[in-house]
């Protein structure tokens, strides 16, 4: 094991976010204050609760996986894309890092990243409104577990992207619908019985539905589900990456 | 001794088709300066690239340091150190972090005291605290050389050192590949400047469209391939060359006042001897003369044009 090599990717990686501390902290801070503010606040004030839980309060953990798996997605995809684009993967590729420690190292810095900004909007949330947390190590574990599937996701973006465009088609097109139709602002009850069928087809509402269990003990999936559906998307996405490192897909000729 | 780098039947077809590798078998020493000279595309990079586990190989074996380089791979990298064509760095890392960054990637522990050595010996210390991207195009290969440098490697890549890279600084390495020579490291650089082959190299190996056409010490490749050419000024012109020459390799300028005889260098005392006491019977005399070596060069260029 090369101790030493992941510890310098990882450190590398996190160096850059304190670069880009504004861009990395600062703008996923605002944009979701500005949902607590609007919806929370504003016209959370007006709803009534779903579940016994205030609106404010029930769409924090929604909106805490909406960061999430942006940044996930979009740190660990930047992190792999650029040494490619600017030509520096050469020095990875030449190391004595084997695939395993390179995908550590990466992704281990893009989960760091996601996570500490999660906690950080949790905390922003407090300011907007009052909640619990019923569970908290399971919220954690939550977390932990979601940032490093997703970086795992941003990864394999990063490695099949040949522009930036294509870093930013996934994470805007697919992951932000996905996102606030997988039961951000409601609760999956509240729709039609077709769409409720429909919805289940979205990997999100798995992870939304389990991370506010951890929150407020209700959910409208079953807890086991939801851990059992990070663990398929976990898996697939080793899977893809062990097939990206064993045939050099787009890193090596 | 085993040799530092063994390549054995190495091939290297890329996905769309070419065939850049063809069968290439190579052995180099512990210690030595090895140059692999050819035209662009002829396949140098690809071969330095699948040694140092940036290409995969079509079929073949290659081993670094007495390692495999596929299932070896860590020993195998750990002892080689790259410096690639082009000037690829981490523009907003600081120099220090950048190469510091580069020991720890090859797996060894931190070490200050080295990476300030490295960076004295390329005049990079000044610079350590700049961000790349402030640096200009020398001192960036200089970066590039530091970071291959900083894990102390014993084998190390120079491909197409100093391209783009003014005198000074195209001395400045000469000197440092001699100084890591003499700690024992085995060197490996490709080039377009002959000079630099000849100024520098132990051995000469030399590729064309894919395959190692020769190999050879460098002191043989000039003797064995070398011309030596003599000319000689004369007092008077000639009007043409007396018959007595006609069957030497001997022309005539056109002015009529030199003479300008060609020879293998291997076979030079007796056809020049030969040729100034024949110029002394017929009375033709000279005031001065000169002998010149073909460069490397010309035997270069000789090597790859010829089918």
């Amino acid at each position: 094991m090369n101790l030493y090599g992941i510890l310098a990717i990882y450190k590398f990686e996190m160096a850059r976010m304190w670069r880009t501390l504004m861009q990395s902290v600062a703008s996923p801070v605002i944009s979701t204050s500005l949902y607590f503010v609007v919806f929370g606040s504003a016209i959370g004030s007006r709803m009534g609760d779903i579940d016994g839980i205030s609106y404010g309060a029930y769409i924090i953990p929604g909106l805490i996986m909406l960061t999430l798996l942006m940044q996930s997605i979009s740190n660990a995809s930047f992190g792999i894309y650029m040494p490619r684009f600017s030509g520096t993967i050469y020095e990875v590729l030449s190391a004595p890092v084997s695939y395993i420690e390179v995908v550590i190292g990466y992704v281990g810095a893009a989960a760091t990243k996601s996570v500490i900004l999660g906690l950080i909007i949790l905390a922003t949330a407090r300011l907007f409104v009052d909640y619990s947390v019923l569970h908290p190590v399971w919220m954690i574990s939550f977390l932990v577990l979601t940032a490093v599937t997703f970086s795992l996701f941003g990864f394999i973006i990063g490695v099949w992207a040949d522009g930036f465009e294509k870093l930013q088609i996934v994470p805007l097109m697919i992951v932000t619908p996905l996102v606030f139709l997988g039961g951000t602002f409601y609760s999956i009850d509240m729709l039609p019985e077709i769409w409720q069928t429909i919805t289940l087809f979205n990997p999100v509402v798995y992870l939304i539905s389990g991370f506010r269990w951890a929150f407020y003990g209700v959910s409208d999936i079953h807890i086991g589900i939801s851990v059992g559906m990070i663990m398929v998307f976990l898996t697939l996405c080793m899977v893809l990456i062990a097939w990206i490192f064993r045939t050099g897909y787009r890193l090596k000729p | 001794m085993q040799p530092d780098i063994s390549v054995q039947n190495l091939s290297k077809t890329y996905g769309d088709g070419f065939q850049a590798l063809k069968n290439v078998s190579l052995d180099i020493q512990k210690g030595e300066i090895f140059a692999l000279l050819g035209p662009n595309g002829a396949g140098k990079t690809t071969l330095i690239s699948i040694i140092c586990g940036l290409v995969n190989p079509s079929s073949g074996t290659v081993t670094a340091a007495g390692h495999d380089i596929v299932r070896e791979f860590r020993a195998a990298r750990q002892a080689i150190g790259l410096v690639p064509q082009e000037l690829n760095t981490d523009s907003f890392e600081k120099v220090w972090n950048t190469v510091s960054f580069s020991r720890g990637l090859f797996g060894k522990p931190p070490n200050p005291a080295h990476i300030e050595k490295v960076l004295r010996d390329l005049s990079l210390w000044d610079k350590r605290n700049n961000r790349v991207m402030s640096l200009s195009g020398g001192m960036k290969r200089r970066v590039m050389i530091a970071k291959a440098l900083s894990h102390e490697p014993d084998i190390l890549f120079l491909d197409e050192p100093t391209a783009g890279v003014d005198v000074e600084l195209r001395r400045d390495m000469w000197e440092m590949v001699r100084k890591l020579r003499e700690s024992g490291v085995t060197i490996i650089l490709t080039t377009h400047y002959i000079e630099e082959a000849e100024e520098m190299a132990d051995r000469i190996g030399v590729i064309r469209n894919g395959e190692l056409i020769l190999v050879e010490d460098k002191a043989t490749l000039m003797s064995k391939l070398g011309r030596k050419e003599l000319r000689l000024h004369l007092q008077a012109p000639l009007e043409e060359l007396p018959p007595e020459l006609k069957d030497q390799p001997i022309e005539l300028s056109e002015d009529g006042y030199e003479l300008i005889y060609t020879f293998d260098s291997q076979q030079e005392q007796a056809g020049v001897a030969l040729l100034l006491r024949t110029l002394g019977e017929l009375g033709v005399e000279y005031r001065d003369l000169q002998t010149r070596e073909s460069s490397l060069e010309e035997i270069f260029v000789g090597l790859v044009h010829h089918d």
